[in-house]
């Protein structure tokens, strides 16, 4: 028995698995939070790996939580170590009372385990060995066999996950039945040698609802296809590669003509980001609906081309998942580290629109709007999820589409309101949005062309180095912009229960990490409003907010406290009220930092919680 | 540069084509080019060629980059959109504006230091692409903006103004063209009309990548003593391999076919070139050949001039694609969305 306790929790624990990269565990780790969630029990998994193909090690952590809690909550309650290279470290990393599971075929020296912990041993070569002969099978069915042990350990459901099996090789028999039978191995053991269940356990609860289960990038890509997009140019680039391929997935399936089986759309895997972006922008220019997804490496990249899409009033649309920068940086660890470079990108005079979803659901919803934005404003409209919210399967609100929904154009003028003779500027400001009309090429055989340049132009788009005519567009643009606040999502704001002095602002993946730090804080006796940007530029709502508190904290994970930054440079305010909370790590930012953080300053400023002030 | 503007009055008795438009339909604005560049005899060949086909002039898009001859989208077609993108970068937006609409023509022009130098990427890419397109490189060597320094296709050897020797080598583009699968391929010299305005209006003709190097003399900065892209230099190296003609489907005459001097070359639209071969031996159907030729005469230091390769059978990025025929940009949510009960589904197999 451990000097610790063992712990004893009932659908609210993390277990992580520690592999070798290209070990085939991604499949069975991932069968095992989705065992989870058909028990009803919510779960946030996160993929957490280095930058390599094979060999290095890699981790798959599941939080179960039964109160919802999609955050990273930091610890780890059972650490299931398949990878001798990070042996040391997984084993310290288990919390106190926490238990170890490993491949006990060949014996470990006392030495290697720790105290306070529960050790489980499970032979898992050798029973492996034993069955199989074929190298490969031996290492995937591993895999399955532990899962199988943990099946019984947790006290889960063995039908569910052969249910899940089933469904995952379903038409393909053989499959089903070997890894079914490799299942029933681990768990047949580890009922038979082991004490089962331990203090760690699953219980049936329902607690799920309709909610789904899906990646970031999955979900943005499906947003692609409902917002209408039709031309996709893309360059590989982690952690954003899978939305091109979600999109050319989705578009197989749902974007070919019935009758003639010719695709409703076109994918080009571009030579480079610069190509991709130009692509983007040339089919834009020609009235489609296009985007591109790359991360901050591509950002950079694309700038050029950034900057004509704003002076030249192109639509596009760029999803960047971001990873850690700068340079290469950590291409496999999340962070919202462009909000700078995206708000700005270009040189010159820039200012481009960002939309912050907070988990899949809102990916899909801004990712369909994105395209309607786009082409209102004739700008870029940036998309900016992270590494946290595009490859990890996250349980969100299912997908909706209202089918009365049409596409908006934007100002766009037809042949025959050039034939009625409406005056066409193509940077005339005729409504006073400082949105202009445009036409698409080709419409009309002497009305409406007109010359597309980065180069300053006159109203009427000619030509133009006239100092007051290129002031006149940059202020038009402005205009634009200050247009843009009142179309874009607006900040969705929570107060506390009772009146406070203190807020917080967040935006994106952070999100589930808030709302759960907000409790933390509350049990710490600070109250804090909260505002969820989920939105650049900024509507009024956030002055009003920072008019409102003493103090706003601003939690991000870069750090430089990049929206803080914008936040002050965009409202003129004293960056004294405004407390930067930061987590750089690459990890995602979790409950426990937040609410420690921001705790600790409060105690700090020798704020009196209210909740001792009222006694 | 100038800035008078271009009277719009049309003498009555200019002859129409088909269309019933003059050639005065295919003109943009007035050049702002030195008087005497290439470029500008160049822009003329394309409002010829545009002119002979009775090609709609709103029904072209024309996208350049950055520098002298991407300037020059301006100076012909007025009623077409233009768009002068960023250096180099003008493959990739045309590569773009193509999958959006493939009904429209497109015309991209570009320069030796947009096309051979830092759009040396794009250039290569929108050729292996298929991209349908009429790809027309202004090759003056020279960065005429900036006043006089080497581009990528300037011979080694050869001197800039300053009396500078360039030491690196030249970059071929038709060389590149031909070997990255363009199927069409020619080149030809600005002062050589003649020429051409037939391998413009064919190129135009031609369904995949179109591409034409123009040798383009740049009268301020290339074309002194020591310059090998000077008029003098390549009146005196010009080698043309054969004169070309074309016949579109609709009007079938061919006066300038003598029998036994022309081949004619029937292209995927219907359309067809007539070459009349001045070397005997010269086959335009074999890639391979025309890579050998084009090396052989670049090795007696001379340019050789032509239709130097065509396939009649090509392809282009839509077919590639397999894309429907009605342009992306006119497809709305009917056409693209699947719906909310799609949506149910996939919610459904996501829980």
């Amino acid at each position: 028995m451990p000097d610790k306790k063992p712990i004893s929790s009932v659908n609210d624990f993390v277990v992580r698995f520690a592999n070798v990269n290209g070990s085939g565990s991604a499949s069975a780790n991932e069968l095992f939070a989705r065992a989870i969630l058909r028990h009803g029990v919510p779960v946030s998994p996160r993929n957490i790996f280095p930058s390599n193909i094979q060999g290095l090690p890699t981790w798959y952590e599941v939080r179960v939580t039964e109160a919802g809690h999609l955050g990273a909550r930091g610890g780890v309650d059972m650490m299931v170590a398949m990878n001798p290279q990070t042996w040391d470290k997984d084993v310290a990393g288990i919390e106190p009372g926490g238990y170890l599971f490993y491949d006990s075929t060949k014996p470990m020296p006392s030495t290697k385990f720790r105290d306070d912990i529960t050790v489980i041993g499970v032979p898992l070569t050798a029973i492996t060995n034993s069955t199989y002969t074929d190298p490969r099978q031996r290492q995937l069915f591993k895999n399955i066999i532990y899962l199988g042990a943990l099946c019984a350990l947790l006290d889960m459901d063995p039908k569910v996950i052969e249910q899940l099996i089933g469904e995952q090789y379903k038409g393909k028999e053989k499959l089903l039945s070997s890894n079914v039978h490799a299942l029933h191995l681990g768990r047949d053991w580890a009922l038979q040698n082991l004490k089962c269940p331990i203090g760690l356990r699953i219980k049936r609860a329902d607690k799920v609802g309709d909610r789904i289960f899906i990646e970031g990038n999955s979900a943005a890509a499906l947003g692609a296809v409902y917002g209408g997009a039709t031309v996709c140019a893309w360059y590989p680039i982690t952690p954003s590669s899978s939305v091109a391929e979600a999109f050319t997935s989705h578009c197989k399936k749902y974007r070919h003509d019935p009758e003639t089986g010719k695709a409703k759309y076109a994918i080009v895997q571009g030579e480079d980001e610069l190509a991709s972006i130009g692509i983007v922008i040339g089919a834009s220019w020609n009235g489609a609906r296009a985007f591109t997804a790359t991360s901050g490496p591509g950002i950079s990249l694309m700038t050029e081309f950034i900057g004509l899409s704003y002076f030249a009033e192109i639509p596009a649309v760029i999803m960047n998942i971001q990873r850690a920068g700068p340079s290469t940086g950590m291409p496999t660890r999340t962070q919202q580290c462009d909000i700078i470079a995206c708000a700005y990108a270009s040189h010159g005079d820039t200012k481009h629109v960002l939309l912050f979803p907070e988990d899949p659901a809102e990916a899909f919803e801004f990712a369909a709007a994105s395209f309607d934005l786009a082409e209102r404003l004739q700008t870029t409209i940036f998309l900016m999820l992270d590494l946290d919210i595009g490859m990890n399967h996250r349980l969100c609100r299912p997908l909706k589409w209202d089918d009365a929904k049409q596409y908006d154009r934007g100002k766009v003028m037809t042949a025959e309101m050039l034939e009625e003779g409406r005056d066409f500027g193509r940077y005339l400001d005729v409504d006073g949005d400082g949105i202009p009309y445009r036409t698409y090429p080709g419409t009309h055989p002497t009305k409406g062309s007109y010359f597309t340049r980065g180069t300053s132009r006159d109203r009427y788009a000619r030509y133009s180095e006239e100092g007051p005519v290129y002031a006149d567009n940059m202020q038009r643009l402005v205009r634009k912009f200050e247009t843009a606040q009142d179309l874009v999502p607006r900040p969705l704001q929570a107060n506390a229960e009772r009146p406070t002095k203190y807020g917080v602002i967040y935006f994106g993946s952070t999100s589930p990490a808030m709302d759960e730090a907000i409790g933390l804080l509350e049990a710490r006796g600070h109250q804090l409003d909260r505002l969820r940007i989920r939105a650049f530029p900024f509507h009024s709502s956030v002055a009003s907010f920072l008019a409102e508190h003493d103090f706003v904290y601003v939690v991000e994970q870069n750090r430089d406290s990049q929206l803080r930054q914008l936040i002050v440079n965009e409202n003129g305010i004293d960056p004294v009220r405004l407390v930067p909370i930061v987590h750089y790590d690459g990890t995602p930012i979790t409950a426990r930092f937040i609410a420690k953080a921001i705790g600790d300053h409060q105690d700090h400023l020798k704020v009196t919680p209210l909740r001792k002030a009222v006694s | 540069m100038t800035y008078i503007a271009k009277p719009k009055f049309h003498h009555p008795g200019l002859k129409k084509n088909e269309l019933g438009y003059t050639h005065r339909d295919y003109e943009g604005k007035i050049s702002t080019l030195c008087a005497g560049c290439g470029h500008d005899s160049i822009t003329a060949s394309i409002i010829e060629a545009c002119y002979e086909l009775s090609i709609e002039p709103h029904r072209v898009a024309k996208i350049s980059g950055i520098g002298c001859s991407s300037k020059t989208p301006d100076y012909f077609l007025g009623n077409s959109h233009g768009f002068n993108s960023v250096h180099g970068r003008m493959p990739s937006v045309l590569t773009g504006a193509n999958l959006a609409n493939r009904d429209l023509i497109y015309l991209g022009v570009s320069g030796d230091g947009d096309s051979a130098s830092i759009g040396f990427g794009q250039f290569a890419h929108s050729i292996r692409r298929g991209v349908n397109m009429t790809y027309i490189v202004e090759n003056n060597g020279v960065y005429g903006l900036t006043k006089g320094q080497f581009s990528a296709t300037a011979d080694r050897g050869s001197k800039s103004k300053k009396g500078v020797t360039n030491t690196d080598n030249a970059i071929d583009l038709v060389a590149i063209a031909l070997q990255l699968g363009a199927t069409f391929v020619a080149r030809s010299f600005s002062g050589d009309k003649t020429q051409l305005v037939p391998l413009i209006a064919a190129a135009i003709r031609h369904k995949g990548a179109s591409f034409i190097d123009v040798i383009s003399p740049c009268i301020a900065f290339n074309n002194h003593a020591g310059s090998t892209k000077s008029f003098d230099y390549v009146r005196e190296h010009n080698d043309a391999v054969n004169r070309l003609d074309v016949l579109v489907g609709r009007d079938p005459i061919a006066v300038d076919y003598a029998p036994g001097m022309v081949q004619v070359v029937e292209q995927h639209d219907g359309s067809k070139v007539a070459l009349r071969k001045i070397d005997a031996d010269y086959d335009p159907h074999d890639r391979l050949g025309a890579m050998t030729f084009l090396q052989k005469h670049a090795a007696k230091g001379q340019i050789v001039t032509g239709l130097l390769y065509v396939d009649p059978e090509a392809e282009d990025l839509h077919e590639h694609l397999n894309t429907v025929e009605t342009p992306l940009n006119t497809l709305e949510a009917d056409a693209l969305c699947p719906g909310s009960a799609v949506l149910d589904k996939i919610n459904a197999s996501l829980r």
